[in-house]
């Protein structure tokens, strides 16, 4: 290739990500060791192609106003969140309908959160109990005061409430005091 | 299997940011102070190590995959075999074990574990999101994913259960904070009192600011030997070395979703009876089966039947001021409930220091010495090994050659456990390390 020709091979210019016009440089390559780090953003966004697999059928109850659990045929342990299998006789587990209401087993009042959820603060978390099912479920309550939490709200008789608008998430149902 | 040494160990200073130097960078500081703390040479190092770990928790937080491949070239020790361990929170503690088994089992002489993490790329609610994803992404992080309103409900449960006070908390953070006073490697050096910790500003009810970890930018390194790589090093050095020996390694695991856990009976320890715990329902998410687990398997590995009587000090995972009062019951020190007032009573607080408080029985044994996780900073893939070094020092008795000053000294330490969990007590790991010179 000729000089020329050389000069016009040029991996393209643009105008996108981060320019600097003019980063100081010293002279001396040794006063290179004393330079600040260059720190610099990098975006990263996905969306992920999230099936719920074998766990559909209880985001397709809440779009439907009903609360399912699971139950394990052989061995009849319950799940409040549901799981396909036993986790203790490995069997298959048939779904079930819970009851509307239920009890706080413990709770917090979250006042800062993940970046998605921080414009939701102060937000409370609840695990969901009921007589007669072994495990408890995560959901958000509602209707009660955040800047006021108690221990006395552990107990609390609450009922399961619905999106209107499903959005195919745990959200879709959360609680209110019964 | 045959016997395994922990020779050496290094810790870079653990901050909030490093943006100075690259992961890798970061943990050849760790790696140099090793290196240089028993006289080994770079390239005979890289001759004489037969593999090694890489520990790091987050590719979220890295945005890099396969970075341990990048920190292996880096210390010079390419072509030598490596793999990463991960397991959330627990990572360094999973790591240090992974080491271990190759040299138990006779594949290694000498194996190094290095960990690293580097948490400042992302802003803090990013890197809780980050975490939160360590939860069940159907099930649990979409309802406010957070794994301190997590921690928060399971101390809510603790103190319905056990009647334990928010103060009682406080305690294990005055304690920690004030710890870390005299520990240089340390993010949060603070002599703080009861008062700050519930003055601090609220994350998730009851746990403030100041009950809880902060993230970190950090790297911790050890060399593990077995007593032919042991040899190896002293000839190479010409130095007659101060090893540790682990005697126990233990682990346990339990459901991702809090929800799912058993309420059941307790896994007792040798010197605990099951009338002790009569209509107590276990673990709930009151308690870390886990954490019992790995205690209990470590334990019996090293022949320990009573640990408050046979242990010198301990270094556990206090990511929570509540997760530490919930370890003390899962590793036996006290029966389950009476965590709080373990703590109260000052058994866990140093013999030496002046905390600014009376306590009855204050120093019976030590935990976290260094600080914790709390004040030292938790940077996830060092700090189970930052726990491995510390838990070396105090057992050479050279805390005051590498902290500047004798404070944290625990006197005459001849055994000490580790302890590293994961979210909401997934994954534990506890291993046993005994004095070996």
């Amino acid at each position: 290739m000729g000089e020329k020709e050389a000069k016009r091979v040029k991996l393209p210019e643009t105008d996108d990500g981060t320019i600097l016009f003019n980063v100081p440089f010293p002279k001396d390559l040794k006063d290179l060791k004393g330079m600040a780090p260059i720190i610099i953003k990098q975006p990263y966004h996905i969306d992920y192609i999230h099936s719920y697999g074998q766990d559909s059928p209880f985001f397709a109850g809440l779009a439907n106003g009903k609360l399912l659990g699971t139950r394990c045929a052989p061995c009849k342990y319950t799940y409040a969140t549901p799981r396909l299998h036993c986790m203790y006789c490995g069997g298959e587990c048939d779904w079930v309908e819970l009851p509307r209401e239920g009890n706080v087993h413990t709770f917090t009042v979250c006042h800062y959160g993940s970046e998605e959820f921080l414009k939701e603060t102060p937000f409370v978390l609840i695990l969901v109990e009921w007589p007669g099912v072994d495990t408890l479920f995560l959901a958000r309550l509602m209707g009660v005061d955040p800047l006021k939490p108690s221990l006395q709200w552990v107990g609390m008789k609450v009922r399961a409430r619905f999106k209107r608008l499903s959005k195919f998430k745990p959200t879709d149902v959360y609680f209110v005091p019964a | 299997m045959r016997p395994v040494y922990l020779v050496s160990g290094g810790v870079s200073k653990f901050a909030k940011a490093r943006p100075d130097v690259t992961f890798q960078a970061m943990v050849k500081e760790a790696y140099d102070y090793a290196l240089q703390d028993i006289g080994l040479e770079f390239r005979k190092a890289a001759e004489i190590v037969d593999g090694t770990v890489a520990s790091y928790f987050s590719d979220h937080f890295m945005r890099q995959l396969k970075a341990g491949s990048m920190v292996q070239d880096y210390l010079g020790l390419c072509p030598k075999p490596s793999k990463r361990v991960e397991g959330g929170g627990a990572t360094g503690g999973l790591s240090f074990q992974a080491g271990w088994e190759p040299v138990a089992a006779g594949r290694y002489d000498l194996c190094v574990v290095y960990g690293w993490e580097t948490m400042s790329h992302v802003n803090t609610w990013k890197g809780n999101e980050f975490i939160a994803l360590a939860s069940d992404v159907s099930f649990d992080y979409p309802v406010g994913g957070f794994y301190s309103g997590y921690y928060a409900m399971m101390v809510v449960r603790h103190m319905q259960e056990f009647g334990t006070t928010v103060e009682q908390m406080a305690l294990v953070s005055v304690k920690n904070h004030n710890n870390a006073f005299h520990n240089p490697y340390a993010q949060k050096r603070m002599n703080i009192r009861i008062e700050d910790v519930r003055a601090s500003e609220m994350v998730a009810w009851p746990l403030t600011m100041l009950d809880i970890c902060v993230m970190s930018d950090g790297a911790a390194v050890v060399f593990l030997a077995s007593e032919e790589g042991l040899n190896r090093l002293e000839k190479a050095t010409g130095r007659r070395l101060h090893p540790a020996k682990v005697t126990g390694v233990g682990g346990g695991i339990d459901a991702m979703r809090m929800a799912d856990r058993p309420h059941g009976g307790v896994i007792l320890l040798p010197h605990e009876k099951a009338e002790d715990y009569k209509g107590l329902k276990y673990p709930g998410v009151h308690s870390f089966r886990a954490g019992r687990m790995a205690s209990k398997t470590a334990y019996q590995m090293a022949g320990i039947t009573n640990p408050m009587e046979e242990l010198d000090f301990i270094e556990l995972h206090d990511a929570y001021t509540s997760s530490e009062i919930q370890t003390y019951e899962d590793m036996g020190l006290c029966r389950y409930g009476e965590g709080g007032k373990f703590v109260e009573a000052g058994k866990p607080f140093m013999p030496n220091l002046d905390y600014g408080y009376r306590f009855p029985e204050q120093g019976k044994i030590p935990v976290n010495p260094s600080g914790g996780l709390i004040a030292c900073g938790h940077p996830v893939g060092a700090t189970g090994l930052m726990q491995a070094v510390f838990a070396l020092w105090q057992l050479q008795g050279s805390i005051g050659k590498h902290f500047g000053n004798e404070q944290l000294q625990v006197k005459n330490a001849r055994r000490g456990a580790i302890h590293s969990h994961a979210g909401t007590g997934t994954y534990v790991a506890v291993s046993i390390l005994e004095k070996g010179f």
